[in-house]
């Protein structure tokens, strides 16, 4: 991936790969976002630790070590300080202490928010490398692990950057929902020493009897949940399309005064040149149309985000279930014919 | 304090203990640390844990007391429901060392267990066993306390599981590594992990049948639950239900993707309306 001569030589751009992440991280951030969502916080959030291994072509981030920050109604406490101490103390037990991202906890993709864009631009133009791991508790409580992470893209960044998000600038830079956020692929890898943990825990934890939540079969709920999760964004996401709408109306019909008022004037100054009177003096046609401020394209652009991932979300929930339909069909069919032949 | 103390340890624990281990000081054979968690009557849970920086010498050991309480301190404002509950060490054995450093936390807190974990696979196991400090001797006589151990599990929560169950895939790759499944891959391993169950079964039941294996009664009775638990329900209500299930999850997923191109549709007509103004514009300024 060599991006010589390209628009963006002037920012050292790091494509991140692939993301490999501990084991250890992953269990500890189960147990984080688990424990604040049953204690009744809205989502939980940390910070990641780790390195960047392998510089260019293949830059991949390895994320070793995870905390989490104090709850967010707590006004007491200062972030600031809090890392800090912290990231000063896992540095005197050896534990990598490089900021490499940062995590939230999420139900069922609804994670975008300008506050998240926000606080990843932040981290993005601040450490090159960052990523932004999302993690959903919704699905892990069903049994399916969730874990994405997300990078910020360089067209994305260059808009934040500008803070301007009229629609002009988002069409210049081709910026669509999808070309927001990119998702990078997540290895999960183990030392040795964590494997041959398993192996006890394997004997300890016997796995095929307790871990059979997801062969669930009943989805409406989830799916209603869902359902009416994506309704709602639909909602919203109608009403900003009226408004920019009605700002487009607005701008034409500016353009059809203003065409209308130039229009007068000329007439008027033939009428006086051929009366032989001096032409009115020129105004300034900016004073007498101001221009409309066009609506910001950031919150169109966040809703349609998360109503394609909401719909992603939603198919692949549909086609695991439509998998445990076809499973208890023939296991049915079994043991009707049993029941039959005796 | 109770002898009959039972102690539960979550998975998280025990990699925090592995990590800190391969992370620790060249000069350093072990590595000791608080445990965090909560106690209910005669069962101790715990649920987190971080590791100190310590040195041991022949007599006497250095741990940093102020890096502990910092700890603490940060966890609590993080999990406030979790309490100091003990301290765990590496190894196999427990040292001299151990009753000074369990001095310490017999100060910070009521009666602390003390978990060790075999990180360097003496007996090509990593054993986990937990001890209490029990006083012991004859009264009016000189007494002295010992540890005591006391039983020990690993339990997990479902989520923790389903992570549990990801992590385990590692053991078999060369590279050590995984990718997260998705949800249909997961639902087809699964089926085939039952298969060769139901395989493994029909062997042991036409084993009985034939004579070669004794019958176990108490296998029996639970093969006759196994059977028994599958719902009783005819075929026709069966059909009609399973195909209704089929219809929603059908229309629903029609219905996402729909959506889907519908945004698609929508991002690309409002860049097309702001280009029809920007040269509207242009030609309306060349007037």
């Amino acid at each position: 991936m060599s991006d010589r001569g390209s628009r963006r030589n002037t920012e050292n751009e790091n494509r991140i790969e692939s993301v490999q992440i501990d084991g250890l991280v992953v269990m500890k951030l189960i147990k984080q976002c688990h424990e604040a969502e049953s204690s009744g916080n809205a989502f939980a959030q940390g910070a990641l630790l780790g390195l960047v291994a392998e510089t260019r072509p293949d830059a991949r981030l390895e994320i070793t070590h995870c905390f989490p920050f104090p709850g967010l109604n707590d006004e007491t406490i200062d972030d600031e300080d809090f890392q800090l101490t912290m990231m000063r103390r896992l540095r005197q037990v050896n534990v990598d202490h490089q900021h490499v991202g940062w995590y939230q906890s999420a139900q069922f993709a609804n994670f975008l928010s300008p506050t998240l864009l926000d606080t990843q631009f932040a981290y993005q133009t601040s450490i090159e490398e960052s990523v932004c791991l999302i993690f959903d508790t919704a699905k892990t409580s069903q049994g399916f692990i969730s874990l994405k992470a997300f990078r910020l893209t360089a067209e994305a960044i260059k808009m934040y950057k500008d803070g301007d998000f009229s629609p002009d600038v988002v069409k210049d830079l081709k910026l669509s929902f999808e070309s927001l956020m990119e998702e990078v692929p997540i290895i999960i890898k183990n030392s040795h020493l964590m494997n041959a943990l398993l192996l006890e825990l394997k004997e300890q934890l016997p796995l095929d009897i307790e871990s059979a939540q997801f062969l669930d079969l009943g989805t409406s709920g989830t799916l209603e949940t869902q359902l009416r999760v994506m309704m709602d964004n639909v909602d919203e996401l109608n009403q900003e399309s009226i408004k920019f709408n009605k700002h487009q109306n607005l701008v034409l019909k500016q353009y059809q005064d203003k065409t209308r008022w130039i229009q007068k004037r000329q007439l008027e100054n033939q009428a006086r040149a051929s009366r032989g009177e001096d032409p009115l003096p020129e105004e300034d046609i900016s004073k007498a149309f101001k221009p409309i401020p066009p609506p910001s394209r950031l919150n169109p652009l966040i809703l349609s985000g998360t109503i394609a991932n909401t719909a992603d979300e939603v198919s692949e929930f549909c086609s695991q279930s439509l998998g445990k339909l076809f499973i208890t069909e023939p296991l049915q069919n079994a043991k009707m014919s049993a029941s039959n032949a005796q | 304090m109770a002898v009959n103390l039972r102690v539960k340890v979550h998975p998280v624990v025990l990699f925090q203990i592995a990590d800190s281990y391969e992370r620790r000081s060249m000069d350093n054979h072990r590595v000791i640390g608080t445990l965090v968690g909560s106690v209910d009557k005669q069962c101790v849970e715990v649920t987190n844990c971080f590791c100190i920086p310590h040195k041991e010498y022949e007599e006497r050991v250095e741990a940093d007391i102020d890096y502990a309480q910092d700890m603490f301190e940060l966890n609590k404002k993080v999990a406030p429901q979790e309490n100091l509950v003990g301290w765990f060490a590496t190894g196999n054995e427990i040292t001299s060392h151990s009753a000074l450093i369990h001095d310490y936390y017999v100060r910070e807190t009521k009666d602390p267990i003390h978990l060790t974990l075999d990180t360097t696979l003496v007996n090509g196991r990593m054993t986990m066993k937990a001890y209490v400090f029990v006083p012991l001797g004859v009264p009016g006589a000189t007494s002295g306390s010992m540890f005591t151990p006391v039983p020990v599990q690993v339990v997990a929560s479902e989520p923790e599981m389903a992570g549990l169950h990801l992590l385990h895939k590692t053991k078999y790759q060369k590279s050590r590594a995984v990718d997260p499944m998705p949800d249909l891959m997961k639902i087809s391993e699964s089926a085939n992990e039952m298969e060769l169950m139901l395989d493994a079964l029909l062997k042991y039941v036409e084993a009985v049948l034939d004579g070669s294996v004794p019958a176990d009664n108490a296998i029996g009775r639970t093969l006759w639950d196994l059977v028994q638990s599958v719902p009783k329900m005819d075929t026709v209500e069966f059909e009609k239900m399973l195909n209704s299930n089929l219809r929603d999850l059908l229309m629903v997923i029609y219905l996402s993707q729909l959506t889907k191109t519908q945004l698609q549709l929508n991002e690309k007509l409002s860049m097309v309306s702001v280009s029809n103004i920007r040269e509207m514009g242009k030609v309306i300024q060349l007037d």
